[in-house]
């Protein structure tokens, strides 16, 4: 098994928000006690809902703002303090995609310059040297200098996200934070930009933290895949296993709730109840409310991420640990 | 039997551009369609076409009947009948259709005096079950709640009830869970088809989502830059695509079990409208295209019963794939 290139133990991060307008201000735990590791090569899916704690977990995990509590070390060495010249060299060797590519890039400038500009704030190579990787990057992205003369506008989405995807490679990195990629792409074009990922990732042996809403396209990229709730971990494993056989409640719900072609809706787990307030965080297991497992106990008490056999952590009062498997 | 809706040649252009080029479309009483389709497509300007709601500027053509009844140029006020009243129509974005100064009950009211024959504590008492019907809880008090105390799910309910309350025959729901999370679209799913069920009314539902419309409809229609290219029983779409770009479109869709494969994505990109190939307009992304394609637009043919197909190549397109399968 490959070395850990990224090691986040139990980062917290929580945001006063003010509800109403003179309200009182409310702290939001986005994300609470989250632990991961990412392997060199590996691919590592995030999934959950919109307000689970993703994209902060991403930016934390990025650098991009810091944890309350808790730790990201990148390669060994824990990140450096924001601005310092350690942590520039830090920051090349990760980068970020979003899902919006319009916004990610100046819609005044043609794309090939936007290319070349981390190149030309790191300083890198020669003038001509740097020409010479925006055309290797950009045929990288399967796309011709011709596009990159062009400005943002004048390309479609998918070739948008191909430019920021080769902006974010332009430094060499070696670990990409991917936030909603192709969400906003139509299901041919994602299926373009989800078969190129995949690629590049396997040529340049890229480490990735993959986040999306969708679970297919997790599943197709990742190696392993991490289900948030309300700012913490439920279950992770290997992302084959766990889509066949989730043993969280919230999982196997995701699970069966994303449609598939060829099965009707019978038996099809469908929540009662609303999303989830994040600002409301009910305790105990904070899935307690929608559960349709739910015991007395999980009211009161926090379930603990554990090992249930093989490579899956499950934080449930009903499969946590061996001795539940065993008496069942 | 005359269709419920029937949809002929029916043309869209804005501007001079062409964005609807001939749909043909037709649905039975109690009948779930499905629609699907990159954006751009033509899916919703179909319906607001049908239905008499598009901008002054655009420029229609075709007919569009309802249980033989034409509406396109029908007079304004039998559209304004027709509409919430025989056939209603769910968005994604729910929240910019709710009046955000004015209470639930207030709107659901309005609804149900303008298209059903109630009055005072009847209105009442039917805006009361609506909500109960969509599974509001607590129906009673929220009733005089405003839209912005409500959840992105429970807007969508409740813009279910609206549409509902003139006991419609058709319901056209256009991209109704986009824009929710996915438990709370199963939600809304489940509630759509009770509804459908229990009112024995047809829907139309749009959708960019292949799962979404192959588990909720009967029959499946996929349209490509303005026009419909295949339409068949959901199950047989899913089994055995024939038009190049649904067999695309089904390739592109990642497996959420069994082995991982590389999805097929189709090349390119969707045509500009106002720079369309000649002849099919899916010519320059297909990889059976042959020069007989560049011709002329091949028009909506039967290959089976329920079965039809816009490709002058079908019968190669479906060897193609049968030789993957077999493969
Ligand atoms: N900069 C911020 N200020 C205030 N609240 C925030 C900020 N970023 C995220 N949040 C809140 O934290 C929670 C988690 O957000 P996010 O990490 O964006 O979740 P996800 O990416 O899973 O949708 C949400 O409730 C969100 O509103
Ligand atoms: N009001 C309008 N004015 C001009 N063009 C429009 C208007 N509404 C839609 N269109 C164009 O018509 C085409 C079809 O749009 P639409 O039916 O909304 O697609 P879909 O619902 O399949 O995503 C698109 O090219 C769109 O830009
Ligand atoms: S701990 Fe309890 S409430 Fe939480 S997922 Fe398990 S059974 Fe459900
Ligand atoms: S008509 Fe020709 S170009 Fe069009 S889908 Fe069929 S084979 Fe492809
Ligand atoms: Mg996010
Ligand atoms: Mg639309």
């Amino acid at each position: 098994m490959s070395p850990p290139l990224v090691e986040v133990s139990a980062i917290s991060r929580s945001y006063a928000m003010r509800s109403g307008m003179f309200g009182r201000s409310t702290a939001v735990h986005a994300v609470d006690g989250v632990s991961l590791t990412i392997r060199k090569g590996e691919i590592l899916g995030l999934v959950g809902e919109s307000g689970s704690g993703k994209s902060t977990t991403g930016r934390i995990v990025l650098g991009l703002e810091p944890p309350d509590r808790g730790e990201v070390r990148f390669d060994g060495k824990p990140m450096a303090a924001p601005g310092t010249a350690a942590w520039r060299a830090q920051r090349a060797r990760m980068q970020m995609i979003f899902q919006d590519p319009l916004g990610a890039l100046d819609r005044r400038l043609p794309v090939a310059a936007q290319i070349r500009e981390p190149l030309d704030i790191h300083g890198v190579g020669t003038i001509a040297e740097r020409e010479d990787r925006v055309r290797e990057l950009l045929r990288a992205v399967e796309l011709t200098p011709a596009h990159g003369a062009r400005y943002p506008g004048a390309l479609s989405g998918g070739q948008r996200q191909r430019i920021v995807l080769a902006r974010a490679l332009a430094t060499k990195p070696d670990f990409l934070v991917c936030d909603e990629p192709v969400s906003a792409l139509d299901v041919s074009i994602q299926a373009q930009v989800v078969n190129l990922l995949c690629d590049l990732q396997a040529q340049l042996g890229l480490t990735l933290l993959f986040i999306s809403h969708d679970l297919r396209v997790v599943r197709q990229i990742s190696n392993n895949v991490a289900v948030m709730y309300l700012g913490r971990i439920v279950e992770i494993g290997s992302a084959d296993d766990l889509f066949a056989r989730p043993e969280h409640p919230y999982t196997q719900a995701l699970v069966s709730a994303s449609p598939a072609p060829g099965r009707r809706s019978a038996g099809r787990i469908v929540l009662a109840g609303d999303p989830p307030n994040p600002a409301a965080r009910p305790q105990g297991c904070a899935f307690h409310p929608r559960c349709p497992r739910a015991i007395a106990r999980c009211a009161s008490e926090v379930p603990a991420l554990s090992s249930v056999g093989g490579d899956r952590q499950v934080a449930c009062h009903l499969v946590s640990g061996a001795e539940t498997r065993e008496a069942a | 039997m005359t269709p419920l809706v029937s949809i002929e040649g029916l043309s869209v252009a804005f501007n001079g551009v062409p964005v609807l080029r001939g749909v043909d479309l037709a649905l039975g009483k109690g009948e779930a369609l499905g629609l699907v389709g990159e954006s751009g497509s033509g899916k919703s300007v179909t319906w607001l076409a049908a239905l008499g709601l598009l901008p002054r500027h655009a420029k229609v053509s075709g007919s569009v009947r309802l249980d033989g009844r034409e509406l396109l140029g029908a007079p304004a006020s039998e559209l304004d009948q027709v509409r919430g009243g025989r056939v209603a129509m769910i968005f994604q974005d729910p929240a910019s259709a709710l009046n955000p100064v004015l209470t639930i009950r207030k709107q659901l009211c309005e609804a149900l005096a303008l298209h059903r024959n109630l009055s005072g504590e009847a209105i009442k008492a039917e805006a009361l079950r609506l909500l109960n019907l969509v599974g509001i809880p607590d129906a009673g008090r929220r009733l005089s709640a405003y839209p912005h105390e409500f959840s992105g799910g429970q807007v969508q309910r409740i813009m279910i009830a609206m549409a509902v309350a003139g006991n419609p025959d058709l319901l056209i729901a256009d991209e109704p869970t986009t824009a929710l999370d996915a438990t709370i679209q199963a939600q809304i799913l489940e509630l759509l088809s009770t509804i459908r069920r229990e009112m024995s009314m047809a829907l139309v539902l749009i959708s960019h989502d292949l799962g979404v419309v192959a588990e909720n409809c009967d029959r499946v229609a996929v349209m490509y830059a303005g026009r419909i290219v295949e339409q068949a029983p959901s199950n047989q779409l899913f089994a055995d695509p024939v038009h190049p770009y649904a067999q695309g479109l089904i390739g592109a869709l990642p497996p959420l079990d069994g082995p991982r494969r590389r999805l097929t994505a189709i090349p390119g990109t969707v045509p500009d409208p106002a720079h369309m190939p000649s002849g099919c307009a899916f010519a320059p992304r297909c990889t059976l295209a042959a020069e007989p394609c560049a011709l002329a637009a091949p028009p909506l043919a039967p290959i089976a019963e329920d079965r039809v197909v816009a490709c002058i190549r079908a019968e190669a397109s479906r060897h193609a794939l049968l030789g993957i399968a077999a493969e």
